[in-house]
């Protein structure tokens, strides 16, 4: 539950089916937009957008990075066939963007359309106000040109009242004149409303032409605020989509935890890191985990670090169960000489019923015991809060009943105390 | 009761809490009970659900005692004006509407706000309504804070053991703030450990844009004077820890300040990872945590090396306090003895039972009929008759006595509108009463002149036979009690007219069971009695009652000799006739309803008026 990136695509398609509600129907945005994935049958694409025919295209990966005129991925003024050819060739050679590398899997297609002015549009979020930036000179080189850049300032309070984003009106702000000022301040308007309307943190248009009040968004990056999903379904659908960044394609396991926590108010989280590391913390809240993980890199074990994850808000038992299955089915896929370490660790909960999570992952465990003596896994628990009694002395006697070494300990001990231990043991 | 700014709650602080929370709602009690608060610190619960109000029935101490329930917060304040904070475990969806309305009551002087996922925009405007109101907004995405021995939000601080192991039932001279709340339970322990422990804590919640920050409670704790020194842990992500660096080079927090931002992990990390808090992500190179961690010191907060060494810092800065004499200890107060919930001593403490049940066991997943689960029951498709044999006699009856008592059912279900208990229950029915109103006065005309006769025969043809009386003694011995025998006898079936019940089951008897020695006895006193009138023949009560005795048996030793006598004893006989015949009232109700009959009343040409003369009573008008 963050602010998350989405597809260019995504954010382009949300304007133009949108432009028109939030502008009274005067401003409107091309909708010819095609994405495609390796599973997208581009030979009967153009059956139901017959425009990758008739127009010359543009076609570029859409994977939540930029720059990609400056990285050679950018296909201008192509027709279909060379679009498509294009894009298989991509999909399959391996690309290296700083620093890491992957292949290609999402591609944006849409109309080559010429035009006179480029312009700079790009809205942020802070904690009082929204802001603004406006540039006549879009493009490429904005960066350079920042000091032509007008910044436009919209508190959330006006006037002692909450700031209606349908009554702020931007067209004394912008540097321009005449019919030119009155076409582009009505985008600018419309676009600010959709931009609050529809949970955007963040939104960059560079650039934007615009045709006989049609608006042509050339290039776009947006991030959205994705705890307002309850309040956009009808627009966002079931359809918008928050990927991961580009080489960070989910694996199975991460994408099985990120259903699990899509399902549940609890929250659950796996990031894999190292799938070779000796160190797997399993560690329960959103602060304790954090914590744990920089103790382990502190001590100078990052790279023996497995993930990242963490449980909180009071997980049932089963999903617990299925947590800790998936994180200790990883931890043991691969064994070595060298002993591993999964740490079930974490601060003294509030409400959090330690002994009904830890039930979870002790039938998790006793699933993979025989996995874990392979593994030669030596488990640290160190926990607190309502019940962790109860669930420390299960996690004794589990030590003995199934021969795995375990060690226990609750609040007397320092929080991270279990972290040294660990890196002794992998070390051993 | 005017307070300063810098204090949020006191020992006298009261709140209201929004959604029915049992569980936190009964911790902040118990921490009032071991702090010795005189009033509960809940004084009313707002559940938008109970429309018409109520109350909510919670411990204080070893009593009881009730909290109102409103059904919004506007009526919980306008009874409760004492009352000005307000807990809202409204959920994401509801909590900025629930807060905005809360901020606009005038009573209401802080709102916690529980629930995690509140959208950006929102939280922005609730922060900005409170700051325009000069409110505060503790959260979202929190679980809240605590006033050491003094006022305890929801579930801050876990159980009653928890609090008394970190010493957060008595006040010490810390103040500490941080995003997280799981991580600031684990931080008041800390704090116990290495000073005279927690003056408040706040957790401000992990998302971007909290109601309050962590600067304006550094603040509030700078103004108070009983906070001597301040704690603070912040997190990677966001720039607010650059305002707590401002404030320390303004001099505007000059006591001493141990601060600790996680999070350092991140930036050794390739690629973007969410942490588990929604503002935990650095999107620029000041908002990692080394360069916050940088900063700080440099502005002159006690900074350790690592969250191992965070506890050792905050001794450090104690016991220098201490040797200045700046923190004088303060004396610890005596706890009261904590009560001990039934329910997790359960195991260890025993009660006698008040009450006994050998025939259902609802404990489980599903419930058990003498044992046997729910499921088996639907899955073998068990007879209904079988089914009445668990439940009323604990036992599997044998095919045959099974379909005994469903054919016994089905013979008693109905006979028509004119008979005492559908008269009745049609009666009432017209009168506009309900389903239940109807049936009852149905079944209440169920005894031994109607379909009640059903044990009553069974026992005094059961009690002939085994004292040995031959039929003619038995029918001797009734006349000359004056009593009539029942089971015998009908208003309108006779000899010549005989009743097809009777008839339908004396048949089946005498195919299924093993023997039929009641019955054969019955019909031998029916001979007899039908000599002296053609319509006192056995009739159907008297037939059901008398099979019953040949059933059990034919049935060998499945019923005992005491169980038979107390199946007599106890009118589970007559439980046959009533539960066939539920049926049919039940019938005539829904046929009054549908036919729309109207009151009914009895015709007075139908009645006999025949009243005394008031002279014979004596009166003299």
């Amino acid at each position: 539950m963050a602010v998350r990136g989405i597809r260019e695509y995504d954010g382009k398609m949300l304007m133009s089916s949108l432009m028109g509600r939030f502008s009274n129907n005067t401003i409107s945005v091309r909708g010819d937009f095609a994405l495609i994935d390796p599973t997208t049958d581009m030979d009967s694409l153009p059956q139901s957008m017959p425009w990758l025919l008739t127009d010359k295209l543009v076609a570029k990966p859409d994977m939540l990075f930029g720059k990609r005129g400056k990285n050679n991925l950018l296909k201008l003024n192509a027709t279909w066939e060379e679009a498509k050819a294009w894009i298989q060739e991509k999909m399959t050679v391996d690309t290296t963007l700083s620093g890491v590398t992957g292949k290609l899997t999402h591609f944006l297609v849409e109309p080559f359309i010429p035009h006179d002015k480029e312009y700079y549009i790009a809205m942020r979020s802070f904690r009082n106000e929204d802001t603004l930036y406006f540039s006549t000179e879009g493009g490429i080189n904005v960066e350079e040109n920042w000091d032509k850049v007008k910044e436009i300032h919209v508190p959330v309070m006006r006037d002692g009242n909450i700031l209606d984003a349908g009554n702020f009106d931007v067209t004394r702000e912008l540097p321009l004149e005449g019919s030119e000022l009155s076409a582009v301040a009505s985008f600018v308007n419309a676009l600010y409303r959709f931009y609050a309307d529809q949970g955007f943190s963040y939104l960059e248009i560079n650039p934007f032409a615009i045709k006989d009040n049609v608006v042509i968004p050339l290039d776009l990056v947006a991030k959205i605020d994705d705890t307002a999903a309850f309040e956009n379904l009808d627009s966002w659908g079931r359809s918008l989509e928050f990927p991961s960044g580009f080489g960070k394609t989910p694996t199975k396991e991460e994408a099985f935890i990120k259903e699990l926590d899509s399902k549940t108010g609890a929250s659950l989280k796996l990031t894999v890191l190292n799938p070779d590391g000796h160190i797997w913390p399993m560690i329960a809240g959103g602060g304790a985990s954090v914590i744990y993980a920089d103790t382990v890199a502190d001590l100078g074990y990052m790279n023996e670090l497995g993930m990242y994850g963490e449980y909180s808000g009071d997980p049932n038992e089963e999903l617990t169960y299925q947590y800790a299955c998936t994180v200790i089915d990883l931890m043991t896929r691969k064994s070595d000489v060298r002993g591993k370490a999964l740490l079930i660790g974490g601060g003294i909960a509030n409400f959090t019923d330690v002994a009904k999570t830890f039930t979870g992952i002790i039938r998790a465990i006793e699933k993979y015991q025989d996995a874990l003596r392979t593994a030669k896994v030596k488990i640290f628990v160190r926990r607190g809060g309502p019940n962790y009694k109860v669930g420390l002395d299960k996690m004794r006697a589990l030590g003995g009943k199934l021969g795995i070494p375990i060690e226990v300990y609750g609040p007397e001990t320092h929080m991270t105390r279990i972290v040294p231990m660990a890196i002794d043991y992998i070390k051993a | 009761m005017s307070r300063p700014d810098y204090q949020l709650f006191t020992r006298e602080t009261r709140s209201i809490v929004f959604n029915l929370q049992t569980n936190a709602i009964q911790r902040m009690l118990d921490f009032d009970h071991v702090c010795r608060r005189e009033k509960p610190s809940v004084a009313a619960i707002v559940n938008p659900s109970a429309k018409q109000g109520g109350y909510h029935k919670v411990f204080w101490g070893t009593k009881e005692i009730l909290i109102p329930i409103y059904p919004t917060t506007e009526k919980a304040s306008a009874k409760h004006p004492d009352a000005d904070v307000l807990i809202n475990f409204a959920s994401f969806r509801s909590a900025y509407s629930t807060s905005m309305e809360a901020l606009a009551i005038s009573t209401i002087r802080t709102v916690v706000i529980i629930a995690e996922g509140v959208p950006e925009r929102r939280a922005r405007e609730l922060a900005s309504t409170a700051e325009k109101l000069g409110k505060n907004i503790i959260g979202p995405a929190t679980v809240g804070g605590i006033l050491a021995g003094g006022f305890k939000i929801g579930n801050t601080g876990g159980t009653i053991e928890n609090i008394i192991e970190s010493g957060l039932h008595r006040s010490g001279s810390v103040g500490f703030v941080s995003k997280s709340g799981g991580m600031s339970n684990e931080a008041y322990n800390i704090i116990y450990h290495n000073s005279d422990g927690l003056y408040e804590g706040i957790a401000i919640g992990g998302d971007s844009y909290p109601g309050s920050t962590l600067l304006e409670h550094l603040l509030r704790f700078e103004a108070n004077p009983d906070v001597k020194m301040l704690v603070c842990l912040g997190e990677v992500g966001g720039t607010e820890e650059y305002r707590i660096v401002n404030a320390l080079k303004e001099k505007k927090i000059t006591k001493p300040l141990v601060c600790w931002v996680t999070g350092t992990i991140a930036s050794k990390m390739t690629g973007e990872v969410q942490f588990g808090h929604a503002g935990a992500k650095a999107g620029a190179s000041n908002e990692t945590a080394e360069a916050k961690n940088k900063a700080l010191t440099e502005a002159g907060a006690m900074v350790p090396d690592s969250f191992d060494d965070y506890g050792e810092k905050i001794r450090q800065v104690y016991e220098k306090l201490v040797g200045e004499g700046k923190i004088v200890k303060k004396p610890e107060p005596e706890i009261p003895p904590i009560p001990v919930d039934f329910k997790a001593v359960s195991n260890t403490v025993r009660k006698s039972t008040e009450f006994i049940c050998t025939i259902t066991d609802d404990t489980g997943d599903e419930p058990l009929y003498s044992g046997v689960p729910m499921s088996k029951v639907v899955e073998m498709n068990m007879p209904l008759g079988e089914l009445i044999g668990l439940l009323w006699f604990k036992k599997k009856l044998p095919a045959f006595a099974a379909e005994y008592i469903e054919m016994v059912l089905r013979l008693t279900a109905d006979h028509g509108p004119c008979v005492s208990g559908a008269h009745n229950a049609i009666v009432t029915a017209r009168a506009g009463r309900d389903l239940m109103s109807a049936v009852a006065s149905g079944i209440l005309t169920i005894g031994p002149r109607f379909g009640g006769a059903v044990s009553g025969a069974a026992k005094a043809f059961s009690d002939a036979l085994k004292r040995g009386l031959t039929p003619l003694e038995f029918v001797n011995e009734m006349k000359v009690k004056g009593v009539n025998i029942q089971g015998i006898g009908h208003r309108i079936k006779s000899a010549t007219n005989p009743d097809i019940r009777v008839t339908l089951i004396k048949q089946f008897a005498k195919e299924k069971f093993s023997a039929t020695p009641y019955l054969d006895y019955a019909l031998e006193v029916e001979k007899i009695t039908l000599t002296k009138r053609n319509n006192l023949i056995l009739n159907v009560d008297g037939a059901i009652g008398v099979l019953f005795l040949d059933l059990m048996e034919s049935c060998g030793d499945l019923f005992s000799e005491q169980e038979k006598s107390e199946i007599v004893e106890f009118e589970i006989l007559n439980g046959l006739f009533m539960l066939g015949r539920t049926i049919g009232m039940i019938g005539h109700f829904f046929d009054q309803k549908r036919l729309r009959s109207a009151l009914y009343r009895h015709p007075m040409n139908d009645v006999l008026y025949d009243l005394p003369d008031p002279a014979d009573l004596g009166y003299d008008f």
